[in-house]
């Protein structure tokens, strides 16, 4: 396992050019380019804003401004972590060639396949900074939070990439289970509303590693409170052993691949 | 023990023929059958193979190794150990420094990246860092003589210029062991011919090659020593030409009077004026001994043999009757046996007997036999092509104010 991990870092040019393959080969022969990370987390804010407006007129409770931005926040960090899934997931099985055919430490598909995902998250990110600019969020000491949760999130997400990449080499169901699973999460994630919403049943839908710390990035930088701690404390917990067993999985699985693809 | 930069020791490899659970549709009915069944399923081992089978073998630094083998011997699957890709059901195997294979050049390549973006790539994937590939970038690119094409996606390569960038790539890469597997197959004899030097100059360098191939031509010039794979099992591990010699016996020697054929050629050798060899030089005496053997009697025949190239295009020809041996007449049980000799007046290169028996006036052939032996002709480093035509150098002066007479000047 360490070992596994020390060759991926001795070869991370690998792992850098990998993403940058992914990064070209999504906008070549396109004409919108790199707009598209624009447009993706876009769709998901205005799609959120439709829900929320929604919400309020059948609650009769006013649309307020730091509703729509919460909703800004969370869905950025959602689209990405949806996205890395889903290409982390197929990562392998869309590199049958190399798997088979060549011998590179193996690790680095997944992971590229995540970091890959991180330029259109931070385009996304750079775009809601400007919105929330302009809305008078105002900056918090309790912004300094966010470089954590999200650098748990992407941990998280690679953590899940490198898990369901090999699984999917054995057995090609995963790659449609982790389909439906993303297509109805954002139903079990606080994207679009609040877990408060739930009120006592909240605790129910924090159960979802993901949803503390999309809670906790709307609460530290939105509302400019510290997060609940308890909760992302349950999440960080929950990363860490999701990924000590990603890769001792991935370890115990990868001289199998050659021959299992 | 240290000084050896690559130590294989007792490696064997399981395979499984046919498919293994691939989804739940195949997975819920044999996890059935094997808790119905007490035992495990004994067509479990059944369907299991051996493609290696207690291989060992130790590699010097500087070393030329070639591993000689039939379809199926298990190279392919040798080499898929050695580089990392697969690891071995049992034994130890051992690599210092850093490996590189010129297997499947090509497979790193995307085929909407342009040349350029993908020699980065694939140099990546080879294990080059970028430093590297950037200072090797010309060199590259002037090797694979692509340079018009550079900024072009790979997918509009055609499939030599493909596979021409891809090697490129692959043999700029600085190795301590080098693994080839028959890829230089690729491209044009000129650029075939860059591809040897290429990887001359590798072993020149200190590096270890391992080089698998069915050239054996180009393998006996590369490697001193090899191996012989037959069925997963070492067959022998020495000098290139003893093993060359053994692998194309083993290939012939299954040739009986059977089934229907009441006569047939049961043996062609080629060998020196006392004993078996299949490595000449050019101007050596080559002898041919052809065997045939008859179940019932046979009358009016004809040995012919025949030199042909790789390309079975004939070179020479002969036969017993020509030679002015009167027609051969067989009864049951006897064999027959005779012996050419010839001048060997090839260049250098690899070439073949065909053995045919002929019936001596109308040329129906009783039994034919292509490339029943083969053998190599190295020297005559003076000439290319595929004779010798013995030139000699008559004069070569310089002379000045001669008038070259009109008729030859050339048309302005």
């Amino acid at each position: 396992m360490f070992q596994a991990m020390s060759e991926t870092f001795a070869r991370r040019e690998l792992l850098y050019i990998l993403a940058w393959r992914e990064i070209k080969v999504r906008y070549k022969q396109s004409v919108m380019g790199l707009l598209w990370a624009v447009l993706m987390p876009l769709v998901i804010v205005c799609s959120g804003l439709i829900v929320r407006y929604g919400f309020a007129q059948v609650s009769g409770t006013p649309l307020a401004l730091t509703d729509f931005t919460s909703v800004a926040v969370k869905a950025a960090p959602w689209a990405f972590f949806v996205a890395a899934l889903r290409f982390g997931t197929n990562s392998l099985v869309a590199n049958t060639t190399l798997v088979t055919k060549i011998y590179l430490p193996r690790l680095a598909f997944p992971v590229a396949a995540v970091v890959a995902q991180l330029l259109d998250f931070l385009v996304a990110a750079a775009l809601i900074a400007v919105v929330l600019g302009f809305a008078r969020t105002g900056l918090s000491v309790h912004m300094l939070w966010l470089p954590f949760l999200i650098g748990v999130l992407i941990v998280m997400a690679t953590a899940f990439a490198i898990i369901f990449s090999a699984a999917s080499l054995f057995l090609r169901d995963v790659k449609y289970l982790v389909e439906l699973f993303l297509t109805f999460a954002i139903f079990f994630t606080p994207v679009f509303y609040d877990s408060a919403l739930f009120g006592r049943w909240a605790s129910l839908l924090l159960i979802n590693p993901v949803s503390p710390l999309l809670e906790a990035i709307s609460t530290t930088v939105i509302q400019h409170r510290g997060p609940a701690l308890g909760w992302v404390g349950y999440s960080v917990v929950f990363t860490g052993l999701l990924s000590v067993g990603a890769l001792a999985l991935f370890a115990k699985l990868e001289p199998l691949f050659a021959e299992s693809v | 023990m240290s000084d050896f930069v690559l130590d294989v020791q007792n490696v064997s490899k399981k395979f499984r023929r046919g498919e293994m659970y691939d989804s739940l549709r195949d997975l819920v009915p044999g996890i059935a059958r094997r808790l119905l069944r007490r035992r495990p399923a004994p067509d479990l081992n059944r369907r299991e193979f051996w493609a290696l089978r207690d291989v060992s073998f130790c590699l010097r630094r500087g070393e030329a190794f070639g591993i000689v083998g039939g379809n199926g011997a298990g190279k392919s699957t040798m080499l898929k150990l050695l580089t990392g890709i697969m690891r071995p059901t049992a034994g130890r195997l051992r690599v210092v420094g850093r490996l590189s294979a010129l297997i499947e050049v090509s497979a790193g390549f995307h085929p909407d990246l342009t040349g350029r973006e993908n020699i980065y790539l694939n140099g990546a994937i080879l294990g080059m860092t970028r430093e590297e590939i950037r200072r090797r970038f010309d060199d590259i690119v002037a090797f694979s003589g692509l340079e018009e094409f550079l900024d072009t996606p790979v997918k509009r390569y055609s499939s030599g210029m493909f596979a021409r960038l891809g090697f490129s790539v692959a043999a700029h890469v600085d190795p301590d062991v080098l693994l080839v597997d028959e890829v230089l197959s690729v491209g044009d004899h000129l650029f075939q011919q860059k591809c040897i030097d290429r990887m001359n100059a590798v072993i020149h360098s200190g590096a270890t090659v391992v080089f698998v191939s069915h050239n054996l031509q180009a393998l006996s010039t590369l490697c001193p020593r090899s191996l012989l794979l037959e069925r997963g099992r070492v067959q022998m591990i020495g000098p290139t030409g003893e093993v060359i010699r053994t692998y194309l016996r083993r290939g012939q020697q299954e040739r009986a009077v059977d089934g229907d054929r009441t006569i047939g050629l049961t043996n062609v050798i080629t060998h020196d004026a006392s004993r078996p060899r299949n490595q000449f030089e050019s101007g050596d005496k080559l002898y041919i001994t052809v065997e045939a053997q008859a179940r019932a009697r046979h009358e009016d025949m004809s040995v012919v043999i025949q030199i042909v190239d790789d390309n079975q295009y004939p070179l020479f020809d002969t036969c017993t009757q020509r030679l002015g041996a009167p027609p051969i007449t067989l009864e049951p049980g006897q064999t027959l046996r005779c012996t050419f000799v010839l001048d060997l007046s090839l260049a250098q290169g690899s070439f073949h007997v065909n053995a045919f028996l002929h019936r001596y006036v109308t040329n129906k052939p009783f039994d034919s036999w292509r490339a029943a032996a083969t053998f190599f002709v190295s020297g005559a480093e003076e000439v290319r092509g595929v004779v010798t035509l013995h030139p000699q150098l008559v004069t070569c002066d310089v002379q000045s104010g001669v008038a070259v007479p009109p008729e030859v000047r050339p048309a302005p």
